[in-house]
């Protein structure tokens, strides 16, 4: 009798148990599918807005390389400006005036000259020879040709005129407008002028940067980690430390930016601006995040691994170099790619230290200024010209592969270290 | 030996049996070659004491049983006599503990030579996550008891045969000790430990995580183990160690109650405390 209402009593209630069953699983469903919802919406739209600035306008001008203008013992000093602007005239020999010739040597990037020098110094064979080559157009000729610019608005409200945009048609009626791969963008630095600005010496930046975080956090955390807890006492004292590097997990980062503009650059005197400050920098924000890591890794390792290494006579130091920290590398390499990741996106302590300056150089050395990737990405969204507009997400989508990147090495480094006991 | 645990009726409840609040060791705790010889010792964690003044030698090429219920102090006197409660921070050891009349808790005794020669086998089988090969080579290794690749293969062979698992496992020597099955592991631990050639082998219920035909086989490699090796060994089964000891310690709530020829324990025991718990009135 009393087994049957135990039955029955289990039964009544059994409804409302997979009802909250049910409740929670389709909870957890639609926050996955709202994360993933607005993930993709991000990507999309950067993707959308960003695709365009891989592809670049350029134009093909027919250049007489000069002989008379050009020096042949210091091809260097020539005036090239002035081929350009005469092949320009050549290919629209319409244009008339001084305001309307202006404009048509606008249609051209400023760059254009700094081509044919380069070309010319690399072979000075061409010189009093005609070439045709393909140069880069302005950016306003670039924004018209990608449709960012709309012909039909009214002629005040846009920065080409309807004059300009006929001479930009019979150019392209002549076959020597075209798109093609944006090369410069992954070659250059930084620039004033969108259609010469590139990434790469924010990407060297970022990449200086992270090596020198990694080199230095990555030892000094597993280190700490290691000491903390296998060797350390466990007294009031390690407690403290303990507490001290929660603590400085949770620290704002624009306090360390600060930090090390009063102790690496005041103090000891380090440049400003370059990746070795940054990455000492970044390195201070990551350390806990690695220790943390690497401390619960060192948990997670099970005692009867220690015992047994214990057990056939082996040290203690043995114990951990052998068995415990191969066993706590996957976890130790997670957490750090996770504060490298962080590293990587931290725009605020590298404010403080100077790498928000304008540098067009690419960086050669931990010492030369540089700027890192979301400073570069803040930089460009603070630019006026609509063509940054692009530039800016096509650097978010170079941040976003780096990161990706380095996810996916930590991936393949966990499969690596990781074994079954 | 195939003893038939005796019933209560069979035992002579004379007055030579101590009574059930006596805390005195009965039997005979001495022998005349001891290889270790242990004098009052005390052992406690923090405030709670887990070891009330054991005395108990364990004789050269004998297997010597521990046994006692759940709680009785006879793992953490095992662990005492290599030093493995070192590695708890709150464990005080007071008394002595001699391994060839030399004190292992003396100040100036290293634990690494000591545990080299006093080797541990435990409750669960530990393999390391590497291969068949390297967890035997390991402890040679670093002993540096044999540099040349030959002179390990040679203590790898002999270690894997002593445990009676080169047949199984020669043809694998590197692929991970973990896959091996729960027995086999557990034979893997044991040829790792004689790999560095210990005087003792310490037991910590070795069988408890391995079925009926495992555990016979382990049972077998003691037996033969003991021409080379004093065994101590701490067990739930009163089989086993009737089966496999010839002396046998009976624990009782951190006390040494009794200690005797295994024979004599299981058929006539000298404590009231004794007589319940292997008779299974309790425990």
């Amino acid at each position: 009798m009393s087994r049957l209402r135990t039955i029955d009593v289990v039964q009544g209630g059994l409804k409302k148990r997979y009802r909250f069953e049910r409740l929670f699983r389709r909870l957890g469903l639609a926050a996955i599918i709202l994360s993933l919802a607005f993930l993709s919406l991000l990507f999309i739209s950067i993707s959308m807005k960003g695709y365009t600035a891989f592809v670049q306008t350029f134009i093909s001008i027919t250049v007489h390389l000069d002989e008379t203008k050009i020096d042949i013992t210091n091809p260097g000093k020539a005036y090239y400006g002035s081929m350009v602007k005469e092949a320009l005239r050549n290919a629209l020999p319409e244009v008339q005036g001084r305001r309307d010739k202006r404009s048509l040597y606008g249609l051209i990037s400023t760059g254009a000259e700094y081509q044919l020098r380069d070309m010319v110094m690399a072979n000075p064979e061409l010189i009093g020879t005609i070439q045709t080559v393909w140069v880069p157009a302005d950016d306003d000729v670039d924004m018209l040709l990608k449709g960012h610019i709309d012909r039909h608005s009214p002629e005040s409200e846009r920065r080409i005129s309807d004059k300009v945009i006929g001479w930009i048609d019979d150019l392209e009626n002549q076959g020597v407008i075209c798109k093609k791969f944006n090369t410069t963008f992954f070659s250059s630095g930084d620039s004033r002028e969108p259609e010469l600005a590139g990434i790469r010496g924010a990407a060297m930046g970022s990449l200086y940067t992270l090596l020198v975080t990694l080199a230095i956090a990555f030892p000094l955390g597993v280190g700490a980690a290691v000491y903390l807890e296998e060797f350390a006492p466990t007294n009031r004292w390690t407690d403290i430390i303990e507490v001290n590097i929660n603590n400085l997990a949770a620290v704002p980062s624009i306090i360390f930016g600060l930090l090390g503009l009063a102790m690496f650059i005041n103090f000891f005197g380090l440049p400003r601006s370059a990746p070795l400050v940054g990455g000492l920098v970044l390195s201070l924000m990551t350390l806990p995040t690695i220790i943390i890591a690497g401390r619960a890794a060192l948990k997670a390792v099970p005692p009867s691994i220690r015992e047994a290494a214990l057990g056939i006579g082996a040290s203690k130091v043995q114990m951990v170099m052998h068995h415990v920290l191969p066993l706590a590398m996957p976890g130790m390499l997670t957490g750090t790619i996770i504060g490298m990741a962080q590293a990587l996106g931290e725009t605020a302590p590298l404010l403080m230290i100077g790498m928000v300056a304008f540098i067009v150089d690419i960086p050669t050395a931990l010492t030369d200024p540089a700027a890192v990737l979301p400073v570069q990405i803040y930089l460009w969204a603070d630019s006026p010209e609509r063509a940054f507009v692009e530039k800016t997400s096509a650097a978010i989508m170079v941040l976003l592969t780096f990161l990706i990147c380095m996810n996916g090495a930590a991936v393949y480094l966990r499969r690596r270290f990781e074994r079954r006991w | 030996m195939n003893l038939t645990i005796p019933s209560s009726q069979t035992v002579d409840l004379s007055t030579a049996i101590a009574p059930r609040d006596s805390r005195e060791t009965v039997g005979q705790p001495f022998v005349d070659k001891a290889r270790m010889e242990c004098r009052d010792v005390d052992v406690s964690y923090g405030d709670t004491q887990a070891i009330y003044g054991v005395s108990l030698d364990i004789g050269s090429n004998e297997v010597m049983a521990m046994i006692g219920p759940s709680g009785c102090g006879k793992s953490t006197f095992l662990r005492c006599l290599n030093r493995m409660n070192d590695t708890i921070d709150s464990c005080r050891v007071s008394g002595s503990i001699e391994l060839d009349g030399q004190d292992i808790y003396d100040k100036m005794v290293d634990v690494v030579p000591l545990r080299a020669q006093v080797g541990m086998v435990f409750q669960k089988p530990n393999p390391f996550p590497k291969s068949i090969y390297e967890n035997i080579a390991y402890g040679p290794r670093i002993h540096g008891l044999a540099s040349h690749k030959g002179d390990i293969d040679e203590i790898v062979e002999t270690s894997l045969r002593k445990a009676g698992l080169w047949a199984e496992v020669k043809d694998r020597l590197d692929k991970p000790g973990t896959g091996l099955s729960g027995g086999q592991q557990q034979r893997l631990c044991i040829a790792r430990t004689i790999a560095v050639s210990p005087e003792v082998i310490l037991m910590d219920e070795p069988c408890s995580a391995l079925d009926p035909i495992a555990t016979a086989r382990i049972e077998e490699l003691i037996d033969e183990l003991r021409e080379h090796y004093t065994i101590a060994i701490v067990t739930h089964s009163m089989q086993q160690a009737s089966r496999v000891s010839q002396r046998t310690a009976y624990f009782h709530l951190g006390y040494l109650i009794e200690v005797g020829a295994t024979e004599q324990v299981f058929t006539t025991p000298q404590h009231r405390l004794t007589e319940e718990y292997i008779t299974g009135r309790f425990g």
